[in-house]
């Protein structure tokens, strides 16, 4: 098993698979939810509605977080391994990752909790 | 002592296997286009549109509209990309944590017929769903 000595990359690593799995859940529920509506409305727009639980609506912030993060530190990982100088400056690229992360996610999440309709 | 100039954030690139490198190809080129397939749909679906917005109707319209191969073309892509992308990475979890024997191959097998499953059951949602 591969173990990265700490810091930035031993914890970039822990969340790329713990994200990853997090959005492979998500996909098999959303599978399972959209193969509904081969069942008519009645169904799909009943089953629909618990995703409109303000639960769901904190969940739909975190599922964003997931994907980006997990897209990000994607490019970051193949600019390690293309990049001739990508595994120099890979702190760097982290630390870029984590700031691009915070400047998407502030507008997202504000804009994705403000569709909540109590 | 590894210098950091060794350290690399990805998986080393493997050798000695084909198919290993593939997928090691695969996860790169299918990842940088799930960022722009998945992150679309999100804006799509949960930015410009809401759950507050989409119901059967909403579906029916999308998948049989003017654009609607369109965007059956898009989901499946992004469906089929997605699944492989993850259940292939899941492969490299359980080759992490199992140990070779029964137990693996009785997981991996898990793990290919669920995949195979999904990807047959959602392909067949985007090309064969007609509105009532």
């Amino acid at each position: 098993m591969m173990i990265y000595r700490g810091k930035e990359g031993q914890w970039s690593w822990i969340f790329h698979r713990v994200t990853g799995l997090g959005v492979l859940l998500f996909l098999l529920i959303h599978i399972i939810d959209t193969m509904l509506v081969g069942w008519g409305p009645d169904l799909y727009n009943k089953v629909i509605e618990i995703y409109r639980h303000p639960v769901f609506a904190v969940g739909e912030v975190g599922l964003f977080a997931a994907v980006l993060y997990h897209a990000l530190n994607g490019i970051r990982i193949i600019l390690v391994d293309f990049w001739p100088d990508g595994a120099r400056h890979h702190k760097t690229l982290f630390y870029g990752e984590m700031v691009l992360f915070v400047v998407i996610m502030v507008p997202v999440a504000f804009l994705m909790l403000s569709h909540i309709h109590f | 002592m590894t210098e950091p100039s060794d350290i690399r954030a990805g998986r080393p690139i493997p050798t000695g296997s084909s198919f290993e490198l593939f997928a090691w190809f695969f996860m790169r080129v299918s990842g940088v286009l799930l960022l722009l397939l998945a992150l679309g749909h999100l804006a799509v679906m949960h930015l410009i549109n809401s759950i507050h917005t989409i119901d059967y109707d909403f579906v029916a319209e999308r998948w049989s509209g003017d654009w609607g191969m369109f965007w059956r073309s898009y989901d499946w892509l992004l469906l089929s990309l997605a699944l492989l992308h993850g259940s292939n990475g899941l492969r490299t979890i359980l080759d992490d944590f199992i140990r070779p024997g029964g137990w693996r191959t009785f997981w991996m097998s898990v793990l290919y017929s669920a995949t195979f499953i999904f990807l047959a059951v959602g392909s067949i949602i985007v090309f064969t769903f007609s509105p009532l």
